[in-house]
């Protein structure tokens, strides 16, 4: 086994049981990522001459652990783009809280992965760096917006990495390259220095290869920050005490408005059979209603265009990023804006504008708000029955590039059984449950399930997902470069 | 033809808001932790936050919040038992977010009201102004144009500092009154030292909403708003322009435009910066980076116990525990170091109606010209005090006192080594003084003939006389009924 394979947690004995096993790991994965990384285009800026390892003498709990950061979390004097012309060299002053404590746990902060432009898509395509590739195979979308995390961590050119999930963004990649992608409730992981797109609906979560891996990390990862208002006050569990716990007496909610027109049978099939293990393993499956359901993909386009509308307002070449020289302030403003923002980045602030505008506002932004609620009391009825909810992570298995990049709202309806999560705050993971067989896809292409949580109950998720994955071998499987 | 000036304004009533920007004083910015600091380098008070580097976040400073419910209070607003905070998205370059975050639909006082005072035919006046909303927000950066050949360059200072915008009902009915408003509300910041107040460096900024309508109409004018005063007296002279201005327009039929406007000091007339069709679309949203949260009422009435004695119920406390006239005592507390200068004279046991009258007159005219400020003043309310006190007792008339106090002034010495010093001490000592008495009675025939056939104010002539030749020292009482006595007899 080569380091660049291992797990966090084999990385982590790696590193403390070798004096030379921060910098063998990193090379292994600099090494790989030089010979593969051209295929998959993980990553957006890997520079191996700026990773640092950690000092010998601190040796905390992610000690000599390569991590790769989504391109819109923040590095202290790294280049942050979002995947975006408009932030071309741009190089953040400070680090995003959750760098911090990495580098403070002596992780190692590794490389910036590709994105969908400022986490606008599903299929990481709308990146201003091009597409990121779906190890499984090459002609197919990695899934989005944190494509460039799962692809690299699926492709073994990342041990771990961190994605950011507005509407889905960590767990449909997840699901699309096979790997474990956990988004935290709203306010468990502080969201300083995450560029924001919908305020109201980012947090910053772990890409990892398994369950485990994703406990050790939001061990690091939770917690509350002073310098968020919206993170949350919350004692952190020892999120690794849930895992390799029985799954008996777990009781679980099967949402009978996920199964209907629009979902892939393959991805049907493979659920019914998780259900089955779940089952066989002692947890109790019941029929739950999650009725608003059906406006939570209409809800999520008005309230985070909304805010990203305003939250990309600061993107106007005066400080930072790329600006168009010119002696108007006028021109300066849109000739900057028009040429920096790729197209689905521009679709979503006309939308977002339009929405908040004098006259719309009470229509759709508080209307929007006041469905957020009905789609929360869905889940808080739910959760008085059940411990967790169970269903696809996506309508579909990956697609092929370019399939979607011109049908918009064929695009959006990916994010369908991820999005209400997000508009609810709950806590939510992908894990593997399967693969395509059918003659459609030239190879097998991986599937996932999504559990969803209460709030700040992420570690009934691990005790779930663990469980799960004991059972199974899906995360065994990895893709051939 | 028009009609005669004077005549056509009386027929017209001008009605007044006023929006006041004030700059709370905390040490740190609302959001962050950076300085307030007026006067560093450029962009030195900058932090990420401030500057809104992409994926900083925003953080209330709990003292800010505690200044604003301080104002809110002591303008007998409501406060809001649940603090929340919305973005006003535009862009600016001075703006580094492209929003501003501020209060919209809950702002954190409303409902209140203030009481304005004005002297008129030497009376104190009373007028209640409605307080419409107090709220929180931040202020934007600065753009510097002066000495830069290509474009300007942009100081973020200035970026996050505190603001409590205070809006005003339209209920003030004269330029005057908008004076007095601001003059008040200025008094009221400084007693709860919230504000340094100063216009000049922006601490305090002030907009005026001016509309006019025919006395008796109930309806509205179209109001228009007028930017870019940085004076009381500017805002006054804005007012006064802008009232002749659309009363003009009507006279002459002409339709008033909802507009901004701009004053401009130097030509002393305003005009037209943006339309009402070219005003902004502000998109207000909740601000998603901050959670709303509420406020203890215990809290709150924390704050309200501990507000400082404000400026009317110290000028009723003047009047009834020094016994000063309302005017007396409305002067006094108008400025709050004033006041506290006076009170400091008071507790070294001096008469407080003479000390009222010498820090009114001597004290503030020393001040003034020596172009200095009452709480910078060199001499202290005790030498102040020493200086009444020996007028109080008789030692030296208040003619000799001024100038023993302008001594004072350029020596620093006290009141009575200078009196001691010049051998200033007042005569007296009758004997010496009738001799004086004599003297000039002597001297001045005719006068004493016009008194002694009637003409009592020839008595003051001759009593200066002897003050004249004493120089100063007499005691004016004890020379007057010296005079008195020989002039008539008795």
């Amino acid at each position: 086994m080569e380091p660049y394979q291992f797990s966090v947690k084999q990385a982590k004995e790696f590193s403390a049981k070798n004096q030379n096993g921060p910098s063998e790991l990193t090379q292994s994965l600099a090494k790989r990522i030089q010979n593969f990384d051209s295929k998959v285009k993980a990553y957006v800026h890997f520079d191996p001459t700026r990773v640092l390892l950690p000092k010998d003498g601190k040796k905390g709990p992610l000690y000599g652990v390569p991590i790769s950061v989504k391109d819109n979390i923040v590095i202290e004097s790294w280049e942050t783009t979002c995947a975006s012309k408009i932030l071309t060299g741009f190089i953040p002053p400070y680090d995003a809280t959750v760098i911090r404590k990495l580098r403070e746990a002596g992780a190692v902060i590794f490389g910036k992965c590709n994105m969908d432009e400022f986490a606008f898509g599903s299929s990481c395509e709308t990146s201003f760096f091009g597409p990121t590739r779906n190890p499984w195979n090459l002609d197919y979308v990695p899934g989005g917006s944190s494509g460039g995390s799962a692809a690299a961590v699926a492709g073994d050119l990342a041990i771990a990495a961190l994605g950011t999930d507005t509407g889905g963004s960590i767990r449909q990649p997840a699901s699309f390259c096979g790997v474990v992608g956990l988004k935290p409730t709203y306010g468990r992981v502080s969201r300083y220095g995450l560029v924001a797109f919908g305020s109201s609906l980012d947090q910053i979560g772990p890409i990892t290869k398994t369950v485990e891996d994703a406990a050790i990390l939001m061990n690091v990862l939770a917690g509350h920050d002073s310098q968020d208002s919206t993170s949350a006050d919350v004692p952190v569990p020892d999120y690794t005490s849930f895992l390799g716990k029985s799954m008996k007496g777990l009781k679980v909610g099967i949402p009978k408005e996920y199964f209907v027109k629009g979902l892939d049978p393959e991805v049907n099939q493979a659920i019914q059979k998780t259900i089955g293990v779940f089952k066989d393993l002692g947890a109790g499956c019941v029929e739950v209603n999650l009725p608003n359901t059906k406006y939570a993909v209409a809800v999520y386009y008005i309230v985070a265009v909304a805010e990203a509308s305003s939250n990309l307002g600061r993107f106007d070449g005066v400080q930072y990023g790329f600006r168009h020289e010119t002696s108007s302030l006028r021109d300066l403003y849109f000739e900057t804006r028009d040429q920096g923002f790729g197209a689905e980045a521009k679709r979503r602030i006309l939308l977002g504008t339009f929405v908040l505008s004098a006259g719309y506002y009470d229509a759709y932004y508080l209307k929007g708000l006041k469905v957020r609620t009905l789609i929360k009391q869905d889940f808080d009825r739910a959760f008085e029955r059940v411990d967790v909810i169970l269903g696809p992570t996506s309508p579909t298995p990956p697609f092929k590039v370019g399939e979607k990049m011109n049908d918009p709202l064929a695009m959006y309806l990916s994010d369908i059984y991820t999005i209400s999560a997000n508009l609810a705050g709950l806590p939510a993971i992908n894990i593997p449950c399967g693969f395509t067989e059918g003659a459609g896809h030239a190879s097998p292409l991986p599937i996932g399930v999504q559990l969803v949580a209460k709030p700040f109950e992420e570690g009934t998720l691990f005790r779930a997902a663990s469980a799960y994955e004991q059972a199974t071998q899906w995360h065994e499987k990895h893709p051939k470069l | 033809m028009a009609r005669e000036t004077s005549e056509v304004i009386t027929v017209y009533e001008p009605v007044i808001g006023l929006e006041v920007h004030v700059q709370l004083k905390t040490k740190s910015k609302i959001f962050c932790a950076c300085s307030t600091e007026f006067g560093r380098e450029p962009n030195e008070n900058t932090c990420p936050v401030c500057l809104g580097l992409p994926g900083s976040l925003p953080v209330l400073n709990e003292r800010a919040l505690e200044l604003a419910i301080r104002v809110g209070l002591a303008l007998n607003c409501e406060v809001s038992p649940v603090i929340k905070f919305d973005r006003k998205n535009y862009f600016y370059p001075d703006l580094p977010k492209a929003y501003q975050i501020s209060q919209y639909d809950k702002p954190v006082s409303s409902k209140g009201y203030l009481t304005i005072e004005f002297k008129q035919d030497g009376k104190v006046m009373k007028k209640k102004i409605g307080i419409t909303r107090a709220h929180l927000e931040e202020d934007a950066g600065k753009l510097l144009h002066e000495g830069i050949r290509d474009g300007s360059w942009v100081d973020y200072n200035r970026a996050g500092v505190p603001l409590l915008e205070i809006v005003s009902e339209p209920d003030l009915r004269s330029p005057e009154e908008a004076f007095q408003y601001l003059t008040s509300l200025k008094a009221i910041l400084q007693y709860l030292d919230v504000s340094d107040c100063n216009m000049e460096e922006g601490s305090l900024r002030c907009d005026a909403n001016v509309s006019v309508r025919k006395k008796g109409e109930t309806e509205f004018g179209t109001k228009v708003e007028i930017k870019n005063m940085n004076s009381f007296r500017a805002v006054q002279k804005a007012i006064t322009y802008e009232i002749k201005r659309q009363i003009g327009q009507n006279e002459s039929g002409e339709r008033i435009v909802q507009e901004t406007r701009l004053w401009n000091e130097s030509k002393g007339e305003t005009s037209s910066m943006r339309s009402k069709e070219q005003a902004h679309d502000y998109r207000y949203f909740p601000e998603p980076d901050l959670v709303p949260f509420s406020v203890a009422k215990e809290q709150v009435e924390k704050f309200r116990k501990s507000l400082p004695e404000l400026p009317q119920v110290r000028a009723e406390r003047f009047r009834s525990q020094y016994g000063l006239s309302e005017y007396d005592a409305y002067t006094l507390v108008s400025d709050k170091a004033l006041g506290d200068y006076f009170e400091a004279c008071v507790k070294e046991n001096v008469s407080p109606k003479l000390a009222s009258n010498w820090i009114q007159t001597e004290t503030l005219a020393l001040v003034n010209s020596s172009g200095s400020t009452i709480q910078n003043f060199k001499l202290s309310p005790a030498a102040t005090a020493g200086t009444i006190r020996l007028i109080e007792n008789g030692t030296i008339s208040g003619k000799i006192a001024k100038e023993v106090y302008s001594i004072m002034f350029e020596t620093k010495k006290s009141a009575e080594e200078i009196v001691k010093e010049k051998d200033l001490v007042q005569v007296t000592d009758t004997v010496s003084l009738e001799a004086s008495v004599q003297k000039v009675i002597q001297a001045n025939p005719k006068v004493v003939a016009d008194f002694k056939s009637g003409k009592d104010s020839a008595l003051g002539f001759l009593v200066g006389q002897v003050m004249k030749e004493t120089k100063g020292r007499a005691n004016p009482a004890l020379v007057n009924g010296i005079l008195r006595k020989k002039l008539t007899g008795g």
